[in-house]
């Protein structure tokens, strides 16, 4: 399927904490209505680069464009624009915990458009369903729910002002097997239905089989190759030979093959 | 280490430039100290070229293997090496220990202890000097974030400022009493007894009303509050910060420190004066509740001679301060909330330092507060 444009462009990234380079000449490009995997060894920045991309981290060099447009060199008020037209799935799904799953899919909602308190219960009521929650989901505190409805009812707050891309930090880590399959299912879905763009950083092979149209391998501070699965198996370097052809990397092919 | 141990044993002898070690025995740790220094002080000569007969060795653990991979690789580096007699097992353990042993520096140099004294205060000054940087840096945060809302009131959220303020005010009441009547009462007696020397209890209850209005109603409120509500807004929001929902937050376009910082600064401020008010009058009322019951005061002089002596400058004095410590204390607590790292154990020293610093900050200001006064004699 074609992609569209580049959506998010990254060049040059330097990221470097105290005397520690993280990253250094980091390339990347995600492509519009992709789902794109991103892998790598413990340490290597994965999630420092999902927090530079929106915003949460000061990249030390190097240029970063979302939507066609460097966001570092805006006012707040026009970077606030395009900020609500992107959503992050935290791990664990940091739900404010002294609100309902409903209060908290609204907040994004209440903090950027002015809309009758009806109007907003029925889109919280819309966007639970869409992640696959019950409507008594949203009366209930994030404590009261198990990890995996945590992350939903995360995605579903991240998805509240129907933004164009979605940014997951592990979204599958902690989840039994059964339910990160439906997640990996979900997320599908949504990109089907919505036209959505997914970052994901993740370690589960299983959905980067599953459902990744690329994925972009981190290492050595920088990204050292992107493409699709089948270009990963073929791609020669050490760290990635291992990491697609290990033990766990075929038992997840084979899962795969038998209609997984 | 069983009973029926075989002595460790190590023999060298050497022959022009061919050198032959024997290990017998069981090379297990526990008996090798004496065999590593031996095999530490073996003079290897370039161009040796060496034996390691293993053929009467019983057993060896990881470390005697160790010893024997080590020795080889010594040898190996200056001239030529031969294991021989070694069962396929030992060969395997001995290749797995020479991987596994990081040849490179684990600690730093040791310096000496003295430049390491000196070197660890210099770091620590130069850090806490950091630290005040930022502090001070974070209070302009906060007050630009409040000019915003004089600005634009519409933005203010008044839910989360009456909510802390019944936490941080309403919530003290009882215990800030209590203490406060305990003190005065304190402080009464205690003067009383003193002055008895000098047949000047009369004076008593100018020291009363000048000690607690001044300086004890305001430095106990402040103590009392930091620990109470300064190491709650740490902990509450340090738990946030560990959870990510602050994160969450500023990528939903929220400002967490309009949210969560603003509200709890504005409520000690109202707060925290009235509170001292209430010490001020709780502590007084302690003093007249001894004063009456040891020199049989009755209410009505204590009373009348309280109006006669306060001065409405040491009550000013005292909202003056207690105002700055309002401050200091919800900045101090929100900002190492915001420190947190993100296990409970960081929650739990952040806490316990805001507290610390926010207590050490009030007294300090205390000081410079008493000698201001004086210096323009209020």
């Amino acid at each position: 399927m074609p992609f569209g444009d580049n959506i998010i462009s990254i060049r040059g990234l330097k990221n470097q904490f105290g005397s520690q380079v993280i990253h250094d000449h980091l390339d990347l490009d995600v492509k519009r209505g992709e789902v794109l995997g991103i892998v790598g060894g413990s340490g290597t920045g994965k999630s420092v680069l999902l927090r530079t991309i929106t915003g949460l981290n000061k990249q030390r060099e190097g240029q970063i464009k979302v939507f066609g447009k460097d966001l570092s060199q805006m006012s707040d008020m026009k970077r606030r624009e395009y900020e609500t037209r992107w959503g992050v799935l935290f791990q664990d799904g940091a739900l404010f915990s002294s609100l309902t799953v409903g209060q908290n899919i609204q907040v994004p909602i209440k903090e950027h458009l002015k809309l009758p308190k009806k109007l907003m219960d029925d889109i919280a009521s819309l966007k639970l369903g869409l992640v696959g929650l019950p409507n008594e989901a949203g009366s209930k505190y994030p404590s009261e729910l198990s990890g995996g409805m945590r992350k939903r009812a995360g995605l579903a707050r991240a998805l509240a002002l129907d933004p164009e891309i979605v940014f997951l930090d592990e979204p599958t880590a902690g989840l039994d097997p059964i339910g990160a399959a439906a997640f990996d299912e979900l997320i599908l879905s949504l990109k089907h239905t919505l036209g959505l763009t997914v970052f994901m950083v993740t370690h589960d092979l299983d959905s980067l089989h599953a459902i990744c149209d690329r994925i972009a391998v981190l290492a050595e501070k920088r990204v050292i190759t992107v493409g699709t699965m089948d270009e990963m198996m073929r791609f020669d370097h050490p760290w990635v030979r291992e990491y697609f052809h290990g033990p766990r990397a075929r038992a997840a092919l084979s899962a795969k093959g038998h209609g997984g | 280490m069983s009973g029926d141990q075989q002595a460790a044993g190590l023999d060298v002898s050497l022959q022009g430039d061919a050198m032959t070690i024997r290990a017998t025995g069981d090379w297990v740790v526990g008996a090798l100290a004496r065999i590593d220094q031996q095999l530490r002080d073996l003079r290897v000569r370039q161009g040796v070229s060496a034996e390691i007969d293993v053929s009467d060795l019983d057993r060896a653990d990881t470390t005697g293997a160790w010893l024997l991979e080590r020795t080889r690789q010594a040898l190996a580096f200056q001239g030529s090496v031969e294991i021989k007699g070694a069962a396929p097992a030992l060969q395997q353990l001995m290749t797995q220990v020479g991987e596994a042993f990081d040849q490179s520096e684990s600690e730093a140099p040791r310096t000496l202890s003295l430049i390491a004294s000196v070197n660890g205060l210099g770091a620590s000054i130069v850090h806490a000097g950091q630290e005040f940087a930022n502090l001070l840096g974070f209070t302009g945060r906060v007050v630009g974030t409040m000019g915003l809302w004089v600005i634009k009131p519409l933005r203010i959220r008044l839910t989360p400022i009456v909510y802390h303020m019944e936490q941080v005010g309403l919530n003290a009441v009882p215990i800030i009493a209590l203490i406060s009547i305990l003190i005065g009462a304190v402080l009464a007696f205690l003067g009383s007894d003193l002055m008895a020397e000098f047949g000047a209890q009369v004076f008593v209850v100018n020291l009363v009303s000048f000690a607690f209005l001044r300086e004890f109603g305001v430095l106990l409120t402040a103590i009392m509050i930091a620990g109470r509500s300064g190491s709650a807004f740490t902990a509450q929001i340090g738990s946030m910060k560990g959870r990510e929902e602050i994160d969450a937050m500023s990528v939903l376009g929220l400002d967490y420190v309009e949210l969560l910082v603003v509200p709890r600064v504005i409520a000690m401020v109202i707060c925290l004066p009235m509170l001292t008010f209430l010490s001020d009058i709780m502590g007084l009322l302690g003093g007249g509740i001894v004063l009456y019951s040891m020199e049989g005061m009755s209410p009505a002089t204590y009373l009348t001679r309280l109006e006669n002596v306060t001065e409405l400058r040491h009550f000013n004095v005292g909202m003056i301060k207690s105002f700055f410590f309002a401050a200091a204390i919800s900045i101090i607590g929100c900002y190492q909330g915001l420190k947190v790292e993100g296990s409970a154990e960081s929650v739990g020293n952040r806490t316990t330092l805001s507290v610390v610093e926010a207590i050490f900050t009030v007294i300090v200001l205390d000081a410079l507060f008493a000698i201001y006064f004086i210096e323009i004699d209020y």
